[in-house]
């Protein structure tokens, strides 16, 4: 118990001072999760899009797959980008394993999926009368996508929310691609992880509480953002 | 129905143009964010350090490395792991310098001519630690007969299981002691150092640590030393640059400057005090240029 007050005793301090040092790693750790995530929607909100409205064969198969990937282990996905990274590897020329852009693939590997799956699931659930209905008023088909969404923004935000609480407060792959490098990967998750085994627990819970303080501060806004406008 | 085959048309290409510029843009950005990144262009200046745990955990790299970048502007990517890993790395080129502790092992890699130049850096050693009451009562005793009661009492032992050098060292220790350690008391770990004092911490079970890892950790643990001093538990660690035939990629310039650096006589004299303020005693004694 000590040991916990202790710990927030030292992370309010730590925070009051802005230690340069905790500074770094939690830009670094927003600026990676948000790349990942913002680049995650770019690519999952079209082809869940797609997913949800088109038919083709075998559309089941890549749903269940994507759905899948819903729940990748990260360090199965942190040993395949690691592989793919490797001097050895088939992307090795491009000199990115232990960099920052390396943690980005490999979040975006983990939040795309939770971002395709939801947002099939949420243009799914939308009735399918309303894209007659909207068709027949005239909308072109950008009209029809952008309405589309805007429809189903509450579980979209659900989705963003899935998709980036997974990849800030993810450790294995990180890990693994980024190498928790002093001053240059060095993310919440992997400096709490260093500073337990060298047993400063004090740091390690100050690290915790700051990331806890970080997702719980992006959800409120983007709940506020979702829930805009009050309920329907 | 017509309607509806229509809306498919138009959502399926609406989609399509989304994707492509979804992807194009993620792209960008990623292009972006790694011509951000400090690494970018600069692979020259680029030194990947594979290295055990304990290194790190002690607090020795975080003193050593900002140093050496200072001192010759190459950038340092230290990827602490165990020892067994280190090696792999190393011998798949991944790495283009090594600071590792596992004699057997590394003459295994030398051989087979994945690395040049080893040369040794420092020693520090092993101690068996426990519960401070002792149940198998080994306190003060040679290591292979300690050992022996351990196994003989079944009480708990946590091993590092992870082929880092610590495990291979302890694993040596069982053999020399000509005992295959197995059964329900034998708790393998598979983790780090630190981990592995605070699971035996925990289940008040005895385990093996470099004195490193234990003295930086000691204040949390209610462990004690019951063993030391054996010769047997001498920890060697030698520095060794990657055979740069193995790969174009290898960075054996940035890697042979590291090697100078860590056995310089300026470093070796940082390394022959570091600790001492902290821990009351030196966690590592400098062995540059002398015979093992």
């Amino acid at each position: 118990m000590d040991l916990i007050l202790q710990g927030a005793k030292h992370a309010l301090e730590l925070l009051i001072q802005g230690d340069p040092e905790i500074f770094q790693v939690v830009l670094l750790s927003l600026r990676v999760s948000g790349t990942a995530v913002l680049i995650s929607l770019l690519l999952g909100i079209p082809l869940g899009t797609i997913l949800a409205l088109s038919e083709f064969p075998g559309r089941r198969l890549v749903l269940s797959l994507v759905n899948t990937g819903m729940g990748f282990p990260p360090v199965v996905v942190g040993l395949f980008v690691s592989m793919l990274l490797w001097r050895s590897g088939p992307l090795g020329g491009l000199d990115l394993l232990y960099t920052p852009a390396a943690m980005v693939i490999a979040q975006v590997a983990l939040a795309a999926p939770i971002i395709i799956g939801l947002t099939a699931a949420a243009i799914q659930q939308l009735n399918p009368k309303l894209r007659l209905q909207i068709l027949s008023l005239g909308a072109n088909r950008r009209q029809l996508m952008w309405i589309l969404l805007r429809e189903a923004r509450l579980p979209l935000l659900a989705a963003v929310m899935a998709g980036f609480g997974g990849v800030i407060s993810e450790v294995g792959a990180v890990m693994m691609v980024g190498g928790n490098v002093k001053g240059q990967t060095r993310v919440l998750t992997t400096a709490t992880v260093l500073e337990t085994r060298m047993g400063h627990f004090d740091v390690a819970i100050a690290l915790s509480l700051v990331l806890l303080g970080i997702t719980f501060l992006v959800n409120l806004a983007l709940t506020i953002f979702q829930q805009r406008g009050g309920t329907r | 129905m017509q309607h509806l085959g229509r809306i498919k048309q138009i959502v399926a290409r609406a989609g399509l143009v989304a994707l492509t510029t979804g992807v194009l843009i993620g792209l960008a950005a990623l292009a972006t964010f790694t011509a951000l990144s400090p690494a970018a262009g600069a692979s020259g200046k680029n030194v990947i350090l594979a290295t055990t745990t304990s290194t790190q955990d002690t607090g020795l790299l975080d003193v050593l490395v900002p140093l050496f970048e200072k001192k010759t502007g190459y950038l340092v990517k230290t990827i602490a792991v165990g020892t067994g890993e280190a090696l792999a790395m190393g011998e798949r080129g991944e790495a283009d310098v090594l600071l590792v502790h596992a004699p057997a092992s590394e003459e295994k890699f030398m051989a087979a001519g994945h690395g040049i130049n080893r040369k040794p850096v420092m020693h520090n050693d092993f101690v068996l630690v426990g519960p401070a009451a002792d149940p198998a009562r080994i306190m003060g005793l040679p290591l292979a007969e300690a050992l022996g009661k351990i196994a003989s009492a079944k009480a708990i032992f946590v091993s590092r299981g992870d082929d880092s050098g610590t495990h291979k060292m302890e694993k040596k220790l069982w053999k020399e002691a000509k005992i295959t350690p197995s059964g329900n008391w034998y708790v393998d770990a598979g983790q780090g150092m630190g981990e592995t004092l605070r699971i035996s911490d925990q289940k008040q079970a005895y385990t093996i640590s470099d004195r490193g890892t234990y003295l930086a950790l000691k204040n949390g643990l209610s462990l004690k030393i019951l063993v030391e001093k054996d010769r047997a538990l001498l920890n060697f660690y030698s520095v060794i640059e990657v055979n740069p035939a193995k790969s174009t990629r290898i960075n054996n310039a940035g890697a042979k400057a590291f090697s100078d650096f860590i056995i310089s006589p300026e470093t070796q004299e940082i390394i022959r005090h570091f600790g001492d303020k902290k821990y009351g005693q030196p966690l590592f004694v400098p062995d540059a240029g002398q015979q093992r």
